[in-house]
């Protein structure tokens, strides 16, 4: 089953290789039947899935290379299972997005997203290291394709520096892993991530392991100062590209932290938990400011998205339930809240055919109905009751503030208030005020189908912000014995007289 | 010589025999009859891996204790044959464009061949020579073949002069280790005492085979080889010079130097494999003409090739080393004769080509872009294709012998690689083409291209298929 929710879109990009280049008509109907197949099977999942029960579901476990201890090993768990289901969603919304500038190659275009699509699924289902590591890195090269083949002016520099940057660190963890193989202590050696967590490293080993994995995650979300990357291949990216980055491809870097950072290295994540914690917060507030200096809007919402995700991380790192089950709710509303965003951007391009703060002023008198989806958007952003952000965020907040940690929720929610503050600025620049001069020639409402294509977005936000029990029953469990695996492998390094840790750490409410 | 080591020595006898036929039959042939040529030539190199593949194996050393047929010999013989006939597949138009499509050409391949397999099987030391020098002449000769073109006769001399002088100095090196142990066979050296004289035998053993496979700083002549000979034997010689070398010193420093030395050698090869790696891909990221940039590229990749031989440190290790390195020379055949093979299509006659050249590929030619993307992929190392499996049991070799810094250092240095490897698929993908340049398919060029990408994909995505074959090789290890 999990097998063929991976792998069906890069079937469908197999199909769509063989296919003419003329036929577009078929390309995009392929494209599109294999992305709603998926999710459609992962729909199913979501309900087929046990939420009483708190470990991997629906495994499956095969030889895959035997004569080097790899194993094909994949499983959802309610973490995965949201985030699978967030993939799904957006992908074939991306394919029918009517965007001009993918008009030109669309098969190339089409092949690109579907075998993203597997690989970024691939990511969150693994449970095998290696077979992780595969498909982490088979993410970048559509990803460099999508952003170097239909990006903006600087999109060579901005593809092979996304590249470079990521691989530079995610070949680090390559060596971690490898290294762990051979250094878990286990009775026999393996990748696999059920039996690697139960292990026992020495604490040094732990540090350096922790620090090489924590390296490759943090450039993928990315978290202050590894961001450097972001505004250039966010900016350079077509929306598309964007949006994948943003939404799906950030997630595999949160997800990687929480599935294996924490749980193979709980001891070194406690130990460094409050260095992590404070450049999570750095980067919240540092994205914050930028972002409210940004007179480009692609820009604006690229660091808004750094600041962001930093208070997801944050979450993550706080070695608290509560928190991270907020974090992985967040994930999931950050994905759809920042895919909106840039996809609301991209429809003010494409009728105005700029993007700069200045060159908007009055919107709201030509686009009534943009400007009423638009407000939902934004104010999902800034976490307002009755959206999905304000669940996420509160729950994150609420975590961090019952841990030793307060401080940070103090300065993350008041950091907020900034945010608030930029993205309502925004807002008023481009759809009240004065009239831009283009106002009155360029501005077109959207058209049905743009809304029909946006609604269920909309749905989603206002959903999870009322009713996100189905996810949070999901969440929760996983999240749960997750954190009190990794709390007892700590109890059990507290236990051996060599290591000093903070028992204080963690506590969960 | 009983007739047992005749059957076992059948795939060289049958190479031998193709070859001179080949050189006879082309007296009898019309030019526009040359194609016969090729087929005949294929048909040998099939029929030798037929025979290579159903003769079994044998434990005890053979002719004169000379030479042994073990299940190394088996892989590294089908890894030279596989080079061997995609090659001249991939070759063929290029030949008949150059107008050097003739018999003396598929001969002197087939003989190179004949010399890396010798390499592959020998126990004897002065077996490992003979095969280096019926590897290295036939090349020299491949290297001038375009002998109007004066950069091809460049390439030839300087090729010649420094292999001959690395061919002097290995067989001074043989002579020292004589002196020192009072035996060439590989199997004797391993029970010697070490002396001085043994220490700087073996060192000039390993500055002989570094030059064959291009390792820093014994590469000086390949980027100007590779440049300057014809496309079709430097695709050749890229492949066969390095599996014929690394065989040899898979032969002589993993399997047969006393376990003294052990400690001596894979330093030294460690600092090799460090140099190599750093300055082929440095050096390679400057690079936009694209046979400089695969020189320098193949020069990389002995450097990845040394880490497997430098793990080979004891006799639990040996078993990871060995298999790590035979899995990446059958994935670097694929791969490396892969992009030499759409070079040789992109090419007309012999022009030199620069990145821009394959500007716009991608919507003209979008399979044959395709597969060239797929090659530089997997040549940098990336997932899901064969070249990542290939580094990644090279590094777990390497990491398990203890050498973490090998492993730290080719990761990063496979970093750097990417940049340039990405820079072709960029130009191909992401770049309007400058010139419109005619690229000349057909279907046997395409075929070799085809089956090559599908091999690094399948590989890349199933590697036990191969994996497992070629683990069996640790039946054999002491």
């Amino acid at each position: 089953m999990l097998t063929l929710i991976t792998f069906i879109p890069a079937l469908g990009a197999l199909l769509i290789g063989v296919i003419s280049r003329e036929r577009q008509a078929l390309i995009r109907g392929v494209a599109l039947f294999a992305s709603l197949v998926t999710f459609a099977l992962s729909v199913w999942l979501f309900f087929a899935f046990d939420p009483t029960q708190a470990g991997m579901q629906f495994t499956e476990e095969r030889s895959w290379i035997p004569e080097i201890g790899i194993s094909y090993h994949l499983g959802v768990d309610g973490i995965s299972l949201v985030l699978i289901l967030l993939t799904t969603f957006l992908v074939p919304l991306l394919l029918l997005a009517p965007w001009d500038a993918i008009k030109e190659r669309l098969k190339t275009f089409s092949i690109m997203v579907l075998l993203l699509e597997t690989a970024v699924i691939g990511v969150f289902l693994s449970l095998d290291l290696v077979l992780f590591y595969v498909f982490w890195e088979a993410m970048l090269i559509p990803m460099y394709f999508l952003i170097g083949i239909w990006g903006g002016e600087k999109r060579s520099y901005a593809a092979i520096k996304f590249f470079l940057y990521t691989m530079a660190t995610s070949v680090l963890m390559l060596i971690a892993i490898i290294m762990l193989y051979f250094n878990s202590g286990l009775a026999y050696p393996t990748f696999d991530w059920s039996d690697l967590k139960n292990m026992h490293l020495g604490p040094m080993m732990e540090f350096w392991l922790f620090l090489a994995f924590v390296a490759a995650f943090a450039v993928k979300i990315p978290i202050w100062p590894l961001h450097s990357w972001l505004p250039d291949a966010y900016s350079e990216a077509p929306t598309t590209g964007t949006i994948l980055l943003s939404a799906l491809m950030s997630k595999a870097g949160l997800y990687g932290l929480l599935r294996f950072g924490l749980t193979l290295f709980p001891n070194a994540a406690v130990e460094l938990a409050p260095y992590l914690l404070a450049l999570a917060l750095i980067g919240v507030i540092y994205g914050a400011l930028v972002a409210a200096a940004q007179k480009d809007l692609k820009r604006m919402i690229a660091y808004a998205s750094l600041s962001h995700l930093g208070l997801v991380a944050i979450g993550i790192f706080a070695m608290s339930s509560l928190a991270t089950t907020g974090s992985v709710l967040q994930m999931v509303n950050h994905g759809v809240i920042i895919a909106a965003l840039f996809w609301a951007i991209a429809i003010l391009m494409e009728r105005f055919g700029k993007r700069g703060l200045d060159d908007f002023g009055g919107a709201m008198s030509r686009m009534p109905r943009f400007a009423a989806l638009f407000l939902v958007f934004m104010l999902a952003a800034v976490a307002l009751p009755g959206t999905n952000g304000f669940v996420g965020e509160f729950l994150i907040l609420l975590g961090i503030f019952l841990t030793k940690y307060q401080l940070y929720a103090i300065i993350g929610a008041s950091i907020a208030i900034l945010t608030v503050v930029y993205m309502l600025w925004m807002t008023q620049q481009v759809f009240h005020g004065p009239k831009a001069p283009q106002v009155e020639t360029s501005s077109r409402d959207l058209e049905p189908q743009e809304v029909a294509l946006l609604a269920p977005i909309v749905a989603l936000i206002l959903w999870i912000g009322i009713y996100p029990k189905p996810l949070l029953e999901r969440i929760s469990p996983s999240v749960e014995l997750l954190i009190s695996q990794a709390q007892s492998r700590i109890e059990q390094a507290q236990e051996m007289p060599q290591t000093h840790q903070d028992s204080q750490s963690g506590a969960t409410p | 010589m009983t007739s047992l080591d005749l059957i076992v020595l059948l795939p060289e006898l049958m190479l031998v025999g193709t070859a001179l036929f080949v050189l006879l039959l082309d007296l009898f042939l019309h030019a526009e009859q040359r194609q016969w040529l090729l087929w005949v030539s294929l048909l040998g190199v099939v029929a030798a891996g037929v025979a290579n593949g159903l003769i079994p194996t044998q434990g005890a050393p053979l002719m004169q204790e000379m030479i042994r047929f073990d299940e190394i010999s088996k892989v590294l013989n089908f890894v030279f044959l596989l080079g061997c006939g995609l090659a001249l597949v991939l070759s063929a138009d290029y030949l008949v464009r150059q107008g050097i499509a003739r018999g003396e050409y598929y001969a002197l391949v087939l003989l190179s061949t004949l010399g890396a397999m010798f390499m592959g099987s020998s126990v004897d030391l002065l077996m490992v020579f003979l095969g280096l020098e019926t590897l290295s002449i036939p090349l020299y000769i491949l290297a001038t073949f375009l002998r109007r073109n004066t950069s091809s006769q460049e390439a030839g001399l300087k090729y010649f002069l420094l292999g001959a002088f690395s061919s002097a100095l290995f067989l001074y090196g043989i002579a020292l280790v004589y002196g020192a142990t009072g035996t060439t066979q590989l199997s004797a050296m391993a029970q010697e005492k070490t002396s001085l004289l043994l220490y700087a035998g073996v060192g000039l053993l390993l500055v002989g085979l570094a030059f064959k496979a291009a390792a820093v700083p014994f590469h000086t002549w390949a980027p100007d080889v590779y440049e300057g000979s014809p496309t079709s034997a430097t695709a050749f010689m890229a492949v066969a010079a390095k599996a014929g070398a690394f065989a040899a010193l898979l032969r002589v420093f993993a399997l047969a130097l006393p376990p003294t030395l052990a400690d001596s050698w894979t330093l030294l090869v460690g600092v090799l494999a460090v140099l190599t790696m750093v300055l082929g891909n440095v050096v390679a990221v400057v690079q936009l003409n694209l046979k400089r940039l695969l020189a320098y590229s193949s020069i990389a990749h002995a450097g990845y090739l040394l880490i497997a031989v430098a793990s080979a440190q004891s006799a639990t290790l040996m078993e990871p080393a060995t298999s790590s390195l035979l899995f990446y020379l059958l994935i670097y055949t694929l791969m490396t004769l892969g992009a030499f093979g759409v070079l040789l299509v992109a090419e007309g006659k012999g022009e030199n080509l620069s990145m821009t050249d394959l500007g716009g590929l991608a919507i003209r030619h979008p399979w044959v872009a395709a597969a060239m993307a797929i090659f530089m992929i997997s040549l940098a190392g990336l997932p899901p294709t064969a070249g990542f499996f290939a580094k990644f049991y090279v590094f777990r070799s390497a990491i398990q012998a203890g050498e973490l810094g090998l492993a730290l250092i080719g990761v990063l240095t496979s970093v750097v690689s990417v940049y340039y490897y990405l820079r072709v698929v960029y130009y191909m993908y992401m770049r309007p083409a400058a010139v419109e340049r005619p690229v000349h398919i057909s279907t046997l060029a395409l075929a070799g291209i085809a089956l090559a990408a599908v091999g690094v994909l399948v590989l890349g995505i199933y590697p036990p298929l191969v994996l497992g074959w070629i683990q069996q090789t640790l039946s054999v290890l002491p």
